[in-house]
């Protein structure tokens, strides 16, 4: 490679800021456009400034429960962000001894990721309503009479929509601890299981501070992508609704800039976990570099 | 003994996942399956063998062929929507890629501008579709601006709840998927050869043809099954874009959902699935994929 810059670089670059542009801009329109005026509409010019809108959705439209979506979206996040942590870690560990089925377990979650979401929320929404149909039709005849007495449905937000989110983290979670262990130098274990330490004690010493700013990231991806989950939730749901459910349901009815109001709250929560992140990661790091090594500084 | 004592641990490790994907995915896909060749009527599904479900989807097919029954017209357009995404995704997402591999020389900012190419895959989707109304609809700002230079006098409907804004939203969400892997597999390509090629007297587009695209065609391979996936079963996208007026393979499982036609909506579930892997395996086959990860 030359030293100066060819003239490739410059279109490219050029064109690399105009996606930049294209990725960011329509966002920053709707966060604008959601300051509004009370009059204004939902597209530019802007109407005066306000926060209108911003009460607006506190208040909720009488339809919805905006507050209630926003709670629950909230909560699921957080256990799927938990579960996708503790088990890609857990499973990651094991891809690293090797067991039998790790091949099945392998295309399982490849093929749970590319799976076209909504055969997934069909699957779990029919699954579930076949479990329902034989505990109330058959439930007594199976002995299970304190089960099916007053059984409504197994559906749920932390049933067959936990499931669905997990199906959609899971696989990134494991990606990323492949990743990880790609990199990782096994001889650092090697030597804590020649000083004596315990496979535990190995784990929670050695590889654990070591994969944990990664760790961090399995938990972004994690929360966000259930945050915004849309498509496996979408019949798997039961009888309550996430926000985006919520968001989505509102672009075919809402004609005001309240749905702008709540983008931009969603946004925010999204941004303030990424940037969250991020930092935690980077502060991870630097502290890996400042304590990771003693190489060169004697002995003492 | 500790051998045995090692896989049984690796088993604890890996059950919890294998359990989620078993009753979550393996077991729902089984039962999709399954009710596919159930009975219905209006209200229930009836546990009864029938291809009903099969055969109302193609009802009328043959009769009306050569013309293309309502069905058959609606994969075709899926199909089209899903090439015209993959060929953008994938020219954008090539362009994005090689940038940051190959222009990008220190490594503090291939991790910044990755991040911002990341930042608003962790963002909702929704929004991001929303976020175009203001942009395209019938008075915002590229209509205005249109107008405003004099070019139109009319606003442009086809902006806005159309296939044209469909596949805008298609390649504004996941362009991403596309510059990932190959990303990362441009990575991997050793600089040298792209120096001997230089050597050797090659044009950049020689090397691009000859050294760089044959390298990074496992991300290329593994992008396009992300995005024709996507597309192929894609309904919110084409809902929210396409003003809930075109039809797609992904909206018919939706409103026959919908319909509480469960076997109706499984039998198209599976017709989707048999055309999903036959685009996959047809891909895999330009590329072994165990190799890449």
């Amino acid at each position: 490679m030359d030293e100066r810059r060819s003239k490739s670089f410059y279109i490219l670059a050029f064109f690399f800021i105009a996606y930049v542009i294209f990725l960011y801009g329509p966002m920053f329109a709707i966060f604008i456009l959601s300051f509004q005026g009370p009059e204004g509409g939902l597209t530019f010019p802007m109407n005066g400034m306000s926060l209108h809108w911003f009460y607006k959705v506190f208040e909720g439209n009488g339809t919805v429960d905006i507050g209630a979506a926003f709670k629950r979206s909230l909560a699921l996040g957080s256990v799927v962000m938990i579960i996708t942590v503790v088990l890609s870690v857990a499973a990651g560990m094991a891809f690293r001894k090797g067991f039998k089925g790790a091949a099945i377990l392998f295309y399982s979650a490849i093929a749970s990721l590319i799976m076209p979401s909504i055969i997934t929320s069909l699957g779990i929404a029919l699954e579930f309503r076949l479990l329902d149909d034989v505990m109330i039709n058959h439930g007594s005849e199976l002995g299970l009479n304190w089960l099916a007495e007053g059984w409504t449905t197994a559906m749920g937000l932390f049933t067959s929509g936990l499931g669905a989110h997990l199906t959609w983290t899971l696989p990134f979670g494991l990606l990323i601890m492949f990743a990880i262990f790609n990199r990782f130098d096994g001889r650092l274990e090697e030597a804590a299981r020649d000083l004596g330490a315990t496979p535990w004690q190995t784990f929670r010493h050695v590889v654990f501070p070591i994969i944990l700013p990664s760790v961090v990231g399995i938990g972004l991806f994690g929360f966000t992508l259930s945050w915004d989950e849309l498509a496996r939730s979408s019949q798997a749901i039961g009888s309550v609704n996430t926000l985006p459910l919520e968001l989505q349901g509102l672009t075919t009815t809402v004609t005001k800039p309240d749905i702008y109001a709540l983008g931009t709250l969603t946004s925010a929560v999204s941004f303030l976990v990424i940037f969250t992140a991020l930092a935690v990661i980077r502060g991870l790091q630097l502290r890996q570099k400042r304590f990771g090594s003693d190489a060169g500084k004697g002995l003492v | 003994m500790l051998d045995k004592r090692n896989s049984l641990v690796a088993w604890l490790q890996a059950g919890p996942m294998m359990l989620v994907f078993a009753a979550f995915f393996i077991l729902p896909l089984i039962f999709v399956t399954i009710v596919s060749a159930w009975d219905y009527n209006e209200y229930e599904m009836l546990p009864a063998f029938s291809f009903r479900g099969y055969t109302d989807t193609f009802e009328g097919c043959l009769v009306q062929l050569p013309d293309l029954c309502t069905i058959l017209k609606t994969y075709a357009k899926t199909v089209k929507l899903c090439f015209l995404t993959w060929a953008l995704t994938l020219t954008i997402g090539f362009a994005i890629a090689y940038f940051l591999a190959f222009h990008v020389r220190s490594k503090t900012w291939q991790i910044v501008l990755s991040l911002i190419c990341t930042v608003p895959f962790w963002t909702s989707n929704v929004i991001r579709m929303i976020a175009w109304i203001p942009l395209l609809g019938r008075n915002g700002l590229i209509n205005q601006g249109l107008i405003d230079l004099g070019l139109i006098k009319v606003p442009l409907e086809w902006l806005l709840f159309s296939e044209f804004s469909v596949v805008l939203a298609f390649v504004h969400l996941f362009t991403f998927f596309m510059v990932v892997p190959i990303f990362n597999s441009m990575i991997r390509i050793d600089k040298k050869l792209i120096e001997a090629a230089y050597d050797a007297g090659a044009s950049g587009f020689q090397t691009l043809i000859n050294i760089v695209i044959p390298l990074a065609k496992p991300g290329i391979v593994i992008g396009s099954i992300f995005v024709i996936t996507i597309v192929m079963g894609d309904f919110v996208t084409i809902g929210v874009m396409g003003g809930q007026q075109i039809a797609s393979a992904g909206k018919i499982i939706e409103t026959r959902l919908n319909a509480l036609q469960f076997p109706a909506a499984a039998a198209n579930a599976v017709i989707l699935l048999g055309i999903t892997i036959v685009i996959i395996s047809a891909l895999t086959r330009v590329v072994d994929i165990r190799k890449e990860l």
